[in-house]
């Protein structure tokens, strides 16, 4: 059982060859975490998978458990318990975070269920002690004014009471001091079970000191260039992405 | 009670003397500022009649019954085309006048005439207030005395009941020095098929220091038009609120004027618009600071569906004496539809020295990376796109600052949104 993302392609609306070919699987229960440059194409790869409408998959496939996902619609996707973690996590003026969280849970009821109000707000209290998260945050419109540690904390809050099979990460670690990292890096390692997986996209090593990896993958020009255990990613930290410019010449 | 049923002569007298203004007054026609892309075929009322007061009415319960509004009101009152079907005003403080208009014409006549009708109507419809003037038999007199303040909210419901019945309801409020009251007018129609007309009135004078919130809610059906006149005064240091939710009615024209004649005075004029198919909305609006040292803000929302079309005209007006003013304006438009159609026209004219003010108006659909967002979490399309029209609407009525009527407001808003195709 696994996420199976084979030979993916992916253009911009304009034509643009963004992804030329990924390949991955991660079954559950790993880790695993994308590295990259700028323009690699590593985000394109986790908005691809969630659906969004600004690329166009050209070829390839993407499976969770055997099911086609690029055959769901966006919304699909994440009630089949695929969680994208944003880079930039829209505001959502007037909607209470709480009842934001609850809409989406509600989605996930069959028609006429309703959710039982005291253990949501037991649960999500709970949660967002874990994440350092002070109360008044369910009553705020869903990332309106957050600092970008506050919008982070808040994609883990949302990803742990949405308890996904998958979690894909874009980029959380982007503009977050060491704090919010340690407390982000919490929420996902108290997620960490046999029944998840979990893609960390990321750009520094940093994040993989608190959220230890099962492999690492390098990825390069729209493909996985390389990959290998949690040591990849010191050693990227060392030498940086210069390599990339070489090893395909020797390949 | 109902045997002194005398209206004092002053009344009678500018009742005659509205009837002659409203035949002379011409139509607002094509060319007048006031009435800038409004639609004039909206105006023609030709075959409505003012409602007969006792008229094949013999179910009252059922009308109670249907009157459904605050968990627990500070008093209540249901009127049927201006005439009172039910009351319930026992737990209100010693001393607060809370009648029916028609008693308390009676009653407290001179108290009335101090307050009734005292500003010139002037953003289009002098005709149409004349209208009401002539007209208006009943509604609401509140009066609370100086340091009394009424916890909770009194509320009003206003049906109309007939098929091209017209109704005049009057609300006029006076908080004197430090009273505080909240009121809520609810208008409806009790069937959905039958057309009618409402030209509401609402004076609103809120004393020094007092704080004076109103709140209507316009839930009438689709085959009736309404308009509604609000004039609202606030002296020193008053803080007076309105706030109007249009869900019905096939046309509504809003007039708001808003005069601030102390330092210190307060004013907020709030409004959420949700028109859907073919419903028009028409709303002009008057922040007059006639003192220095006032604030006004104005926010005004609305959520366009299918073909329904808005308009916003507003003007900020700083008087020559009225330094040290700050007055905002804002209207911002939500398009649900690539048919619907908002026109905003925002104005500031300001006459002193040391003024803050801004206005501004937007118009947007929603951003489709919004959507994404709410899908991503796996909220289907329609109910995100309604959950984020529910929060643009909310960011409003969060200002109203009262829970029971924030709750209230929302079962209409969310009724309205129900169903509707976005």
């Amino acid at each position: 059982m696994s996420l199976h993302i084979q030979d993916l392609r992916a253009t911009l609306e304009d034509g643009t060859e963004i992804l030329k070919g990924v390949t991955l699987e991660i079954p559950k229960g790993e880790v695993h975490a994308i590295m990259g440059p700028n323009g690699s194409g590593k985000s394109t790869l986790s908005k691809v998978i969630a659906g969004h409408e600004s690329y166009v998959v050209t070829g390839g496939s993407v499976t969770l458990d055997g099911e086609d996902v690029l055959e769901m619609s966006i919304d699909e996707r994440s009630r089949a318990g695929v969680f994208m973690a944003f880079q930039y996590p829209s505001e959502v003026p007037g909607v209470s975070n709480a009842n934001f969280i609850r809409a989406a849970l509600q989605a996930r009821l069959p028609k006429g269920e309703e959710i039982d109000a005291v253990a949501f707000y037991k649960s999500l209290y709970k949660k967002m002690d874990l994440l350092d998260m002070d109360r008044k945050f369910t009553a705020r419109a869903v990332n309106e004014g957050f600092s970008g540690g506050e919008k982070k904390r808040n994609e883990i809050l949302q990803m742990m009471m949405l308890d996904p099979v998958y979690g894909i990460l874009d980029e959380t670690d982007s503009g977050l001091d060491i704090d919010a990292l340690k407390v982000v890096a919490k929420g996902v390692n108290a997620m960490r079970s046999p029944e998840r997986g979990f893609l960390l996209i990321t750009h520094y090593q940093r994040l993989l000191n608190y959220i230890e990896p099962d492999h690492v993958h390098v990825m390069s020009e729209g493909r996985i260039v390389k990959s290998g255990g949690a040591g990849l990613a010191l050693e990227l930290e060392e030498k940086g992405y210069e390599f990339l410019k070489e090893e395909p010449a020797l390949a | 009670m109902t045997t002194a049923t005398t209206l004092p002569a002053w009344f009678t007298a500018r009742q005659q003397a509205a009837q002659t203004r409203y035949e002379s007054f011409p139509t607002p026609r094509r060319g007048d500022e006031e009435w800038r892309f409004a639609n004039f075929k909206q105006l023609d009322f030709t075959g409505f009649d003012k409602a007969q007061r006792s008229a094949g009415f013999s179910r009252p319960e059922a009308l109670v019954s249907r009157s459904t509004g605050l968990e627990a009101p500070a008093a209540k009152f249901i009127f049927r085309n201006d005439t009172l079907v039910s009351s319930d005003s026992n737990n209100l403080p010693e001393g607060v006048i809370c009648l029916p208009l028609a008693e308390a014409l009676v009653s407290h006549g001179d108290l009335v005439e101090a307050h009734f009708m005292k500003q010139e109507t002037r953003l289009g419809s002098a005709k149409y207030a004349a209208w009401h003037e002539a007209n208006v038999s009943n509604g609401m007199f509140i009066l609370v005395p100086k340091n009394v303040e009424v916890d909770g909210v009194i509320e009003v419901h206003h049906w109309i009941d007939g098929a091209n019945t017209v109704i005049f309801p009057h609300t006029l409020i006076v908080t004197e020095a430090h009273a505080k009251v909240r009121v809520v007018d609810i208008f409806r129609s009790t069937t959905e098929l039958d057309p009618g007309v409402a030209v509401a009135f609402n004076d609103l004078c809120a004393g020094p220091g007092s704080s004076l919130d109103y709140v209507a809610v316009q839930a009438l059906n689709e085959v009736t038009r309404v308009i509604q006149i609000n004039e609202t005064s606030a002296a020193r240091d008053a803080n007076a609120k309105g706030f109007i939710l249009n869900t019905g009615a096939s046309w509504a024209r809003n007039e708001s004027l808003s005069r601030l004649e102390g330092p210190g005075s307060h004013s907020d004029m709030l409004s959420i618009s949700i028109p859907a198919r073919e419903q028009e909305y028409d709303q002009r609006t008057f922040q007059h600071h006639v003192s220095e040292g006032a604030y006004s803000d104005l926010l005004y929302k609305n959520t366009l569906y299918d073909h329904a079309k808005t308009i916003f005209s507003g003007l900020i007006f700083v008087d020559e004496r009225a330094h040290h003013t700050d007055a905002y304006q804002t209207c911002r438009n939500l398009l649900m539809s690539d048919t619907a159609e908002a026109n905003s026209m925002p104005g500031l004219e300001i006459n002193a020295d040391q003024v803050k003010c801004s206005h501004g108006s937007t118009s947007a659909q929603i951003h489709d990376d919004e959507i994404f967002y709410l899908r991503a979490r796996g909220i289907d399309p329609a109910r995100a796109r309604q959950l984020i029209a529910l929060g643009f609407s909310i960011e409003v009525l969060e200002r109203i600052g009262h829970e029971g009527l924030e709750t209230l407001l929302l079962t209409f808003i969310e009724a309205k949104m129900t169903g509707l195709t976005c």
